[in-house]
């Protein structure tokens, strides 16, 4: 185990999780490919949905992969920046909207 | 305006140096393209005719694009000579060769170009030009480049490497997206790219960066889309092409860090099925000198035709050249990456 948890040389040397078990591995991998044809919403554009997910996941190998995925379909830096900030603005709401949560409670448990 | 790496006077404007780093990496080592044909049971890989006949007619141009395999400028001055362009024109009638693909730097620069175009038409060959589109409006006396272009049923090649101005500049140079939709509305205005005028106006994508084309297809119909939508221009087809790492954009990518990233993509995306339908196995490539080599990327590598009695335009031997054997080099991953690239484009699904 290297001495930290990211590394990305590891991006290249994701089918090789099929050594330990294959037939799911294949079963994603095929499924995977899938979602990513063009289908009622263009390879292009799920590229860019895939982009925001991946800063919503904080997945660095997936941000890796779809920023230059989206780029090389020819989203522009503003495009991909709006991307990003759509999916901050969901965690960030989603945090947010827990306060009514916090709300509720105080206001059960105050005089 | 940026210079050419020769004035410059940067190692990488000598061949040598290019193939050295090519094929022996400095940091670390990639898998050898012939391997890799060899795997698919295509080694040797063999011409299979020569239907096209391409012509690099100099390396003078008036763009100096940051990806450029030519190393092409203004500050260059090799440029094909009359009794070059006579020498191809003896080879041209004497052949059943169809199609005629004049390249540069920019073609129409050469003082003969006009009428080196009237004499090939004069045996009966299509023309494909590889126009910058700029040079339409670089100088008055190429404004009616378009209507001589129509008068001669060219078939225009023209590179655009987006529909939009940034990566467009950012390739090519300040101004050229500008002027180059320009240009594209002229060749629009005499017909080009139009519905039943027979004149063919094709436009060619290659990335603005360390990274390989899209799908040629969905391309074609977001360019199609988004020009008509914003300028109102018609073109035919859209061809993807992979940036060739030579020369300029060799140096691109071992400046910005990329070199090594880059051909791991390529070899990545190696893909079997493009072997079989590389241009090299149907074009000759003629450089401004008359010398004959298997592409216009081994063109500017100085890998001369393996036919060592047929290197050069006055000894052309097309029984030798039809069947000879492809020099292949690292560089040539190229074109097999994905789907395929060549002058026209993809050549696999």
């Amino acid at each position: 185990m290297a001495d930290h948890y990211y590394n990305a040389e590891d991006l290249g040397k994701f089918g090789n999780i099929g050594d330990y078990q294959k037939e799911m591995a294949d079963k994603f991998f095929s499924y995977y490919g899938e979602v990513f044809k063009d289908g009622a919403l263009t390879a292009k554009e799920k590229s860019l949905i895939a982009l925001a997910v991946a800063h919503a996941v904080q997945c660095p190998y997936c941000i890796d992969s779809y920023s230059s995925d989206a780029y090389e379909k020819g989203f522009s830096e503003a495009q991909m920046m709006e991307a990003v900030h759509v999916a901050s603005a969901i965690k960030g709401g989603a945090v947010l909207v827990h306060g009514v949560q916090m709300m509720n409670k105080v206001k059960e448990i105050s005089m | 305006m940026i210079k050419s790496l020769k004035v410059l006077q940067n190692p990488l404007a000598n061949s040598s140096y290019q193939l050295d780093i090519l094929e022996h990496s400095p940091t670390h080592k990639h898998t050898s393209f012939k391997d890799k044909v060899a795997a698919t049971g295509m080694f040797p890989l063999l011409a299979g005719g020569v239907d096209i006949f391409q012509v690099n007619m100099g390396k003078m141009c008036n763009q100096v694009c940051k990806h450029c395999h030519v190393d092409a400028g203004p500050d260059r001055k090799e440029i094909m000579t009359r009794e070059t362009m006579q020498l191809c024109l003896n080879v041209l009638a004497n052949s059943r060769i169809k199609i005629v693909d004049l390249t540069g730097g920019a073609p129409e620069l050469n003082p003969d170009f006009r009428w080196f175009v009237e004499q090939i038409k004069a045996l009966g060959k299509h023309i494909i030009v590889r126009c910058n589109l700029t040079i339409i409006l670089a100088n008055k006396r190429f404004h009616d480049l378009p209507e001589f272009f129509k008068l001669h049923r060219i078939e225009v090649v023209s590179s655009l490497p987006s529909f939009t101005q940034d990566r467009t500049d950012k390739q090519r140079g300040d101004g050229v997206f500008e002027d180059s939709i320009k240009a594209l509305q002229m060749l629009n205005a005499v017909g080009y790219g139009m519905a039943d005028t027979g004149l063919t106006l094709n436009l060619v994508y290659n990335p603005a960066g360390a990274f390989l084309p899209p799908s040629q297809d969905a391309l074609e119909k977001e360019y199609k889309f988004e020009l008509m939508k914003k300028y109102n221009i018609s073109f035919n087809s859209l061809f993807a092409i992979t940036n060739m790492p030579i020369s300029r954009y060799l140096d691109y990518l071992l400046t910005t860090s990329n070199y090594d990233k880059y051909m791991d993509k390529l070899i990545a995306a190696f893909n079997p099925a493009a072997v079989a339908n590389v241009m090299c196995r149907n074009t000759i490539s003629v450089g401004w000198d008359g010398f004959l080599y298997d592409c216009d990327f081994n063109q500017m590598l100085d890998l001369k035709v393996t036919p060592a009695t047929s290197q050069h335009l006055a000894d052309f031997d097309l029984r030798l050249l039809q069947n000879r054997e492809i020099i292949l080099k690292q560089h040539c991953y190229g074109c097999t990456a994905g789907a395929g690239s060549s002058c026209g484009g993809a050549v696999a699904e």
